[in-house]
């Protein structure tokens, strides 16, 4: 799997990108497996970094989402109410919410795209 | 004083692998620990499978399962129906030779050890397929109830569980499959871990194997023109999928199961056949409300609650448990299982909690899941039987929230009959 270098990622498997928009990586979607249900917060809800903000539901799984940073949502992708295989199909273009960054060095400290990719092959590795 | 040194327990668990372990993984499945078997959840999308895609398979064309975990208990001699009698719910006299029939191993108080097929290979030869989850704590009950007793039942009692390779063939396609590979070879691709077999046959009288019966078949592999394996193999029409299919029974060997696996996966080809995984096995048996143990049936639920009545053969003189059904039953049902379809967006979990429309807390989801093929959000929950009827509205709590449900008929699917 490879990882787009535009963007930060999570140790939770999110990915984030500077102007704000979240989603979830290849990785986390293959381990999930068919998505068949993604719960998110309306416009205007705030998040908090580290703190959950919604689900993502797989035929046999339920998942929380972590804001990878706070910030007010400013926009939410409705096509996955109805087409949430979408993230199964690319995972790095289907974003679920975008956000207006309250501060944007908080995404200096996450995970660049190689850092994630060595970070996901650790944990296969235990 | 002489002290007794005491061992310490055995605290290591072993994780145990079916004979087909090295295939899964070799074919990239998704491997997760189920009742303390190693087994594939599913196998990779770049092959067309995935949970949905393995359901649909099966629904639609034919799909092939590594259930090795389950557990073979055999019966066999002159009490082997007076003992299947005393510690089976169902009556095994009804069984012809070559028949089966779905029963189940209660405690005295009418609740479950485990749920069963029984089958009858000979005049007096019972074999037992039990959960994987349940195997040593079954045959344990098994035996203890019918050698350990003050007049021990005329059998011998053999756990064959680890004797086999069982492989299920689920789907409308699933006699297709069987009958081109019976009566001529098939070429199987070469793989390191089916080496040295090259070609594969199973033979059976497939055509007149009815719903519900076993025969004896019989595998054949080559090696160019050498004849390397040749084998009795039992061949039951049975599975846990509410469609037709075949549950096969071979030789644990690990390269003949390979070659078994990768055959029936090359035969069936031209009709969709996929391999399919736990997670597939789980959202077809929810769809056709077939009882999972420790969730639909436990050893705290009992037969009428959970349904199965048509299984229980009250009119049978003795069984383990019969007396306290008798009890129940005149007692009247405190709970009862029931389906419920979601009507607001949700998914029902397992475990979550039932409350009624006023949002009291009434029960509890023992299966919830999205159901691919009917494309709804499906449960299977105990609840009073005051809402129980079909139309209800009740609610699952999800994440905190209530969110509407019905009661629904069951099963959720039922497979369309041939014509």
């Amino acid at each position: 799997m490879s990882y787009p270098t535009d963007r930060k990622y999570t140790k939770e498997h999110e990915w984030i990108s500077a102007d704000g928009r979240i989603g979830i990586t290849a990785h986390a979607q293959d381990s999930l497996g068919d998505i068949v249900f993604v719960e998110l917060p309306k416009v205007g809800a705030e998040l908090t970094s580290g703190k959950t903000f919604g689900t993502v539901e797989s035929v046999k799984a339920v998942s929380d989402l972590y804001a990878p940073a706070s910030g007010a949502v400013t926009e939410v992708n409705g096509e996955l109410a109805t087409s949430p295989e979408k993230v199964n199909k690319d995972a790095h273009a289907a974003w679920m919410i975008k956000i207006a960054l309250k501060d944007p060095s908080e995404l200096n400290g996450l995970l660049s795209a190689a850092d994630y990719e060595k970070f996901v092959s650790e944990e296969a590795g235990h | 004083m002489s002290a007794v040194p005491t061992i310490p327990p055995d605290v290591s668990r072993v994780v145990r692998k079916t004979a087909l372990n090295a295939v899964h993984r070799q074919m990239g499945a998704k491997m997760v620990e189920f009742n303390g078997w190693d087994m594939p959840v599913e196998y990779p999308a770049a092959i067309g499978c995935g949970i949905v895609n393995e359901h649909l398979a099966v629904r639609t064309g034919v799909g092939i399962f590594d259930v090795s975990h389950m557990g073979d208990i055999r019966l066999a001699g002159p009490g082997a129906l007076d003992a299947v009698q005393h510690i089976s719910m169902n009556d095994a006299s009804r069984l012809a030779i070559g028949q089966a029939q779905y029963s189940a191993l209660l405690y005295p108080e009418g609740t479950f050890v485990d749920d069963v097929i029984v089958h009858r290979l000979g005049v007096d030869d019972y074999l037992l397929v039990i959960n994987a989850g349940t195997r040593e704590k079954d045959f344990n009950w098994v035996y203890s109830n019918v050698r350990e007793n003050m007049r021990p039942f005329d059998c011998l009692v053999q756990n064959l569980s680890d004797d086999y390779t069982q492989i299920a063939i689920q789907g409308p396609k699933a006699a297709d499959l069987m009958e081109k590979l019976n009566g001529n070879f098939i070429d199987v691709p070469a793989n390191k871990l089916s080496a040295p077999f090259q070609k594969l046959r199973i033979d059976a009288d497939y055509k007149s194997l009815k719903f519900y019966w076993v025969t004896q078949g019989r595998t054949m592999a080559m090696r160019g023109s050498d004849r390397l394996y040749d084998s009795g193999t039992l061949i039951g029409r049975t599975g846990y999928t509410a469609e037709d299919g075949f549950e096969i029974y071979i030789s644990s060997d690990e390269a003949i199961s390979a070659h078994v696996w990768f055959g029936l996966l090359e035969a069936g080809k031209e009709f969709g056949a996929v391999p399919c995984g736990l997670g597939a096995r789980n959202t077809l048996r929810l769809e056709g409300k077939l009882p999972l143990y420790g969730h639909e049936i436990s050893d705290t639920i009992n037969v009428w609650e959970a349904g199965l009545d048509r299984w229980c053969k009250m009119e049978k003189p003795e069984f383990i448990g019969r007396d306290a059904l008798e009890k129940a039953r005149a007692a009247g049902l405190k709970r009862t299982l029931v389906g419920l379809e979601m009507i607001d967006r949700g998914i029902a979990r397992d475990g979550y909690k039932v409350l009624d429309a006023g949002g009291l807390e009434i029960g509890y989801v023992t299966s919830g899941s999205p159901a691919p093929f009917l494309k709804k959000n499906i449960a299977l929950a105990y609840v009073p039987p005051s809402h129980s009827g079909i139309g209800t509205t009740v609610l699952v709590e999800i994440r905190g929230q209530g969110v509407k449900a019905q009661v629904v008929p069951t099963p959720f699917y039922k497979r369309p009959r041939k014509t």
